[in-house]
């Protein structure tokens, strides 16, 4: 062996051995993606903000993001009355807030008032209304909390991960936090600085007190091509969401940072427009009303190609309205959508449709030809529409791609009517379908195809209507699923919404950084922040 | 034969040979601009594909051609529209003075002062969904060179108001020479280094602010190239650095607009 080579030997031995000796302490750097609009947990609307309740708030229950399941966190242990109108919460003892002030069930009530007193407007608190009337706290005990509600609450447990408990007493307010961090310092436009709990309640395995972290600094910044050359240079040890092309850039430099979580909850899709006040020709809403019209677009698309050139690879064709990363509401006994140009034009024959020299005809002679609005400024919609134009074409379809800004966007989508097809993507933070009662009830306004119904169009919007109102108000999760599965079935024989594609969730996360446990579910690089360490000597400028 | 005699020929040529084979796209490559051989995304130059293919697996040799046909057309023409308009203006309000003058760049500043990106925005939301892709190519380019006038306009506006106090001028004045003519036939003739330099600068910048207009969806849909849209698969330096002849339409801009300066007319020329 070469003489520097063996005198590097034990150095390179060293840092082989590092992952397992890592040690309590330190400070983690990541970006916020924007100013936090609000510290008070009650009043967060948007993602920074969102992050730092999450890192700094305590919570009565915890949804695990990896086990998709319900853990107890400053409740001990609850109970859901059989109306699931009431949920009775037994607190733990001994827990104090960040500024020394004790934890009691009146904590509890005085959060949960503020919640729903409709003068906070409280996003938060809008999950918990499912009716008119009060909402009722009582605290028989210092650490048991009875809650009832006006009416039953679908998944009323896991609601409760988003509720941060406030001090009723402190004069710190909302500053006095029950989380593993609270907020230090924050300076508008540059970053804000979370110091250790050193009152948080929870311990490691060994009785160690969590978090390991001293601190963590989250630095604001909107450019993600800056986050990720300042994650190259060091100055960062993680990224909570990565573009495909960033990641593939980062994964070809770095492998062992580029973190790919899996299939996210992320769905993009298609529609067409079968609302009756679109300023639309009447031969164009008779085809997009067809269940035919619509099934053959699906299956004359390519989602496999979608998934290869337009995201890397790191995506997946669509099932339906649930990702198969959720774990217990997605319907597996789906069929997986197959691409096939030639059932796609039996389909539209069978449909009334004629095919003549490369194009396609409706029974009335009128030539098949929509235009897709999308939104402008996003590559990877665009080149999905270009290459949904290509593969309709096959089928004698012409597409006309329309890019449009967001607001003209949203007026044409809510208020105009005016376009025939819509290529846009769903969001999707909740794992529970109850989440998504405005896009699925005909009433709904998220119902994007032919929102705000008075009385549903058609016979499986109605069936649709009444398994959501069923599962709202079913006495089990089973049923509830059953219920579910069966709209999950409907939408995927029906195509209202034509899905093409699950985005995996790309991260980036340093080596410098022991204990991540990549997940889909937000915050996806940090859920387990409690137990993350770093590893000695590599605290910043690991990746270099 | 002088070097920059050479060199302008040469130029001419190669705009000329540009100019053709956008023109002629079709008869020089058998490729369709919207074609997307799936199997071959990002696939390097070959015989088959000269300038090799885009992320979507379409002929970059083609689209280049194609986008040619876009760009270096209705580019000068929106150019020629905004430099028509600046010069008649600008030599007027230079030659006429007083109320007429302020009254002109009083417009223009306005004109400077609206945000451009946002008035085409607003404007392409009044257009029709089912435009036909050309047609909404040409509309773009047309508003470009209704509303690209105004810094053009300074620029004729501070010459002529040189000539406007000249002795060639005055003695036209003085033997009862009009108006018109006077600006038909001594200020706009006398303006012409100008007129050129604002004409030539303002290609390279309308083709690139229909690149921007692409990105806010008003410049030219997919599948039509343009170099704007083509420029903007050069957004990203890792595509760019993989993926090297993926400039070619970057070069192609550069050697045009070097085309474009070294044909334009010295000063010491004209005079």
């Amino acid at each position: 062996m070469h003489r520097s080579l063996k005198g590097l030997l034990p150095f390179m031995l060293l840092a082989a051995a590092l992952p397992a000796r890592a040690q309590s302490g330190g400070e983690l750097h990541f970006c916020l993606h924007g100013e936090p609009k609000t510290f008070n947990p009650i009043l967060v609307d948007d993602e920074a903000s969102e992050n730092v309740r999450y890192l700094t708030g305590g919570v009565l229950i915890r949804m695990n993001r990896q086990t998709q399941a319900l853990e107890p966190a400053l409740a001990s242990s609850w109970e859901i009355s059989r109306d699931r109108r009431t949920i009775t919460f037994h607190l733990r003892k001994g827990v104090h807030f960040s500024d020394g002030s004790s934890f009691t069930s009146e904590d509890v009530a005085y959060t949960m008032k503020l919640l729903m007193d409709p003068q906070t407007h409280s996003p938060t608190g809008d999950a918990f209304r499912s009716s008119e009337g009060a909402v009722e706290v009582r605290t028989p005990a210092e650490d048991v909390v009875v809650i009832t509600f006006p009416a039953s609450i679908a998944g009323l447990d896991r609601l409760f991960d988003q509720v941060a408990i406030l001090s009723a007493h402190s004069p710190k307010k909302e500053m006095a936090v029950l989380g593993p961090f609270f907020v230090s310092e924050y300076k508008p436009g540059a970053y804000v600085l979370l110091q250790r709990n050193p009152n948080y309640w929870k311990q490691d395995a060994q009785g160690h007190s969590l978090p390991y972290l001293d601190s963590i600094r989250l630095d604001i910044q909107r450019n993600r091509d800056i986050e990720l050359v300042r994650f190259r240079r060091g100055e960062l040890q993680l990224i909570n969401r990565l573009d495909a092309e960033q990641f593939e850039r980062l994964r070809q430099d770095n492998p062992a940072v580029a973190k790919d979580a899996g299939i996210g909850l992320d769905a993009e899709e298609l529609w067409f427009n079968q609302s009756p006040a679109a300023p639309l020709p009447e031969y164009k809403k008779a085809w997009f009303r067809r269940t035919e019209f619509r099934s053959a677009i699906s299956a004359a698309i390519n989602r496999d190609d979608l998934c290869r050139l337009v995201y890397g690879g790191y995506a997946k064709p669509a099932y339906g309205p649930v990702s198969p990363s959720n774990h217990f509401w997605f319907n597996s006994a789906l069929q997986s959508p197959k691409y096939d140009p030639k059932s796609a034009l039996a389909l539209l024959t069978q449909a009334g449709f004629r095919y003549e020299k490369d194009v396609l005809k409706d029974s009335a002679g009128n030539s098949v030809e929509f235009n897709l609005v999308t939104n402008s400024g996003n590559a990877a919609r665009e080149k999905m529409a270009t290459m949904i134009q290509q593969d309709l074409a096959q089928v004698g379809i012409k597409v006309n791609i329309v890019t449009l800004d967001f607001p003209s966007l949203i007026e044409r989508m809510t208020r105009t009517f005016d376009y025939d097809a819509c290529l846009l993507g769903l969001v999707n933070t909740d794992l529970d379908p109850d989440s998504q009662m405005t896009v699925w009830l005909s009433s709904g306004e998220n119902h994007q195809w032919n929102p705000n119904q008075k009385t549903p169009a058609t016979l499986w919007e109605v069936e649709i209507d009444k398994l959501m109102r069923e599962q709202a108000s079913a006495a089990t999760d089973k049923e509830r699923k059953a219920k579910f599965d069966r709209v999950q079935q409907i939408v995927a024989e029906q195509q209202p919404f034509i899905y093409l594609i699950n985005k995996d969730v790309l991260l980036a996360v340093s080596p410098a950084v022991v204990g991540t446990a990549p997940v889909v579910l937000n915050p996806q690089a940090f859920w387990n922040v409690e137990t993350l360490r770093l590893a000695p000597g590599l605290e910043l400028g690991a990746q270099k | 034969m002088k070097p920059a005699r050479m060199l302008r020929l040469a130029s001419t040529g190669f705009l000329c040979a540009i100019f053709l084979a956008g023109l002629f796209a079709g008869g020089i490559t058998h490729y369709s601009y919207a074609t997307q051989f799936r199997e071959l995304p990002n696939a390097a130059p070959s015989a088959s594909h000269f300038f090799g293919t885009d992320g979507l697996g379409r002929d970059l040799f083609a689209r280049v051609i194609y986008g040619t046909r876009v760009s270096l057309l209705l580019a000068p023409a929106a150019a020629l529209l905004s430099t028509l308009i600046a010069g008649v203006l600008g030599a007027f309000a230079g030659l006429a003075g007083g109320w007429c003058e302020k009254a002109v760049l009083a417009a223009a500043d306005l004109g400077m002062a609206l945000p451009l990106l946002f008035v085409l925005l607003a404007l392409r939301a009044f257009l029709p969904l089912d435009l036909d892709p050309i047609l909404s190519v040409v509309a773009t380019f047309v508003l470009l060179g209704f509303l690209g006038w105004p810094s053009s306009l300074r620029v004729v506006w501070a010459a002529s108001r040189d000539l406007r106090n000249s002795e060639f001028i005055l003695l036209a004045k003085a033997t009862g020479c009009p108006p018109l003519r006077i600006l038909l036939r001594h200020i706009l003739p006398n303006l012409r280094p100008v007129l050129f330099a604002q004409f030539w600068i303002a290609i390279p910048v309308y083709v690139l602010t229909e690149a921007t207009l692409s990105m806010l969806g008003l410049g030219v849909m997919e599948p039509l190239p343009s170099w704007g849209n083509l420029l903007r698969g050069l957004e990203d330096f890792s595509v760019v650095s993989a993926n090297p002849w993926r400039t070619c339409p970057l070069i192609l801009l550069i050697l045009v607009v070097i085309s474009f300066q070294l044909i334009l007319p010295r000063q010491e020329e004209i005079a």
